[in-house]
């Protein structure tokens, strides 16, 4: 049961865990070291299963035959991957046709939609490079997608983790 | 007099962002089709029939307006889209339209009687003698005026017309020429007049070098950022050019208009509607600034005499804001 309204308000507030805004620059060394496939195989695969059936029906044309390259900079990582009709592949060739890079704090705050990858942009923390029209159309397309579809097609109500995550990483 | 005061119109690229201003307090939405006919043309963005439909269904579920930009100057060889773009806008639904071009109006009005038209921006038309053309020809309602005027020569305007007035009061800003602006025609070989973009996707480069981070556009070098300077939009009137000895943005800087502070001001002139630029924007973007905007419009209503820009909501804008800064722009001129 939950405690009355009251009790909460007379607790003093717990300090909120927060992601923090840039990881260790020697975390980023270390990692940058490793090879990149493993982490894209991994990456591909949370994707697919967390968001692909949510993102399968969308109309990804322009990123067919394309390679995407998503730097994590303050983790060192290097994801690269493609989008073929049956979802997220890892590309094991560093040849890529666009090219985000961010930290992974703010990569989270964009697929939680706290952020704005314009603002970011303009505050510097957010680069593309390569095929900006690629980048923007795919960026397009996701803005297109409601949160709410893909936490609903998550497995095992995975989705409803979703709004806690939000309220961590505002 | 105008009936409607202060109507917030935010900006909707997508469903999600529709929704996210209708959410958070928006009074209208405006929105654009997937192609040419409106000038946030990017890859991606905007509506199709169905995403329109239902934008339209959840916008006046809340008793929210909808709008849709039909902004840009149909060529001969593709003006049957254009028409298309008003026969769907009539018979979705939507409020009204926001058009630029005499002959698109001319058409609406013979094909539609019954649709609501609004003068862009991009039709250029800062004094009451123009939109009084467009009122006596096309009965337009209402008319958005260009970010160059200050609140005097707006009152102006308002004196002479009984089109409601529109202004501008949060984002990007440019040269200020809409309508008429070939700028990006000159590196890339399209205008936003028809191809409905200033710098289309397709045209924009941005690469790291040793130097800092270049912006190109169709090759042409038109910025470089140092790692920890505040970067802008793509477009040749915010590049930085080498005049005489000096390199700066000798057209303009990136920065955004926020006239949050004029608020009381153009309620005592009785602007109809605030205007939020940014279709091209994010859904966060859009709850951010419709947010806020919101609970300011509401405070100005409540006490407009003490009304003052919450500090808060000033940072938040301009933690959006192109160049991390803003402006009044042309509005506060006290010299006149």
């Amino acid at each position: 049961m939950n405690p009355p309204a009251s009790i909460l308000a007379r607790l003093p507030a717990l300090p909120r865990p927060a992601l923090p805004s840039t990881f260790p620059p020697v975390l980023a060394r270390v990692v940058d070291r490793l090879p990149s496939r493993p982490p894209s195989f991994a990456f591909a695969a949370a994707a697919n299963g967390l968001a692909w059936r949510a993102l399968r029906e969308l109309d990804w044309s322009a990123a067919r035959g394309k390679r995407f390259h998503a730097r994590v900079r303050d983790l060192g990582l290097n994801l690269y991957f493609s989008v073929r009709a049956d979802g997220f592949h890892a590309e094991s060739s560093q040849r890529a046709d666009v090219t985000f890079t961010a930290s992974a704090a703010d990569f989270a705050r964009l697929a939680l939609r706290l952020e704005d990858p314009d603002t970011l942009f303009f505050n510097r923390r957010l680069r593309i490079e390569g095929d900006t029209d690629l980048g923007l159309a795919v960026k397009n397309l996701l803005d297109a997608v409601e949160l709410e579809s893909i936490a609903a097609a998550m497995p095992a109500g995975l989705g409803q983790v979703i709004p806690h995550l939000r309220r961590l990483a505002a | 007099m105008s009936p409607s005061l202060l109507e917030l119109i935010c900006p909707a690229g997508s469903l999600p962002a529709l929704k996210a201003a209708v959410d958070h307090g928006a009074d209208g939405v405006y929105l654009g089709l997937r192609d040419n006919t409106n000038a946030r043309n990017f890859s991606g963005l905007n509506f199709d029939t169905k995403t329109l439909a239902e934008g339209i269904r959840h916008a006046h579920a809340k008793g929210v307006k909808v709008l849709m930009a039909l902004n840009t100057f149909p060529q001969p060889a593709t003006l049957a889209r254009w028409h298309t773009a008003i026969d769907t806008a009539a018979t979705s639904g939507v409020d009204a339209v926001i058009l630029a071009d005499p002959g698109l109006m001319a058409y609406a009005v013979k094909n539609h009687p019954g649709l609501r038209l609004h003068l862009s921006v991009q039709g250029s038309a800062t004094s009451y003698e123009a939109i009084e053309f467009y009122r006596e020809r096309f009965g337009i309602r209402r008319a958005v005026l260009p970010r160059v005027l200050s609140l005097a020569q707006v009152e102006n305007v308002i004196a002479h017309t009984d089109v409601e007035i529109e202004l501008f009061g949060f984002g990007g800003l440019c040269v200020m020429v809409e309508g008429r602006c070939l700028l990006s025609s000159y590196a890339c070989g399209d205008s936003p007049n028809t191809f409905g973009a200033c710098s289309p996707g397709h045209a924009v480069r941005w690469e790291q070098t040793p130097k800092g981070m270049e912006t190109r556009l169709n090759g042409v070098l038109i910025d470089r950022y140092a790692d920890h300077e505040k970067a802008g939009y793509p477009t040749l009137c915010k590049g930085r050019f080498a005049v005489g000895a000096e390199t700066y943005y000798a057209l303009e800087e990136p920065t955004s208009l926020n006239s949050m502070e004029l608020l009381p001001e153009m309620a005592r002139l009785g602007i109809a509607a605030i205007k939020i630029e940014g279709r091209q924007r994010s859904p966060a973007y859009v709850a951010q600034v419709t947010k806020v905007w919101r609970a300011a419009i509401d405070a100005v209503k409540k006490a407009p005499e003490t009304f003052q820009p919450h500090p808060a909501w000033m940072a938040e804008l301009n933690k959006v804001s192109e160049g991390s800064m803003h402006t009044l722009g042309a509005y506060y001129r006290p010299w006149k």
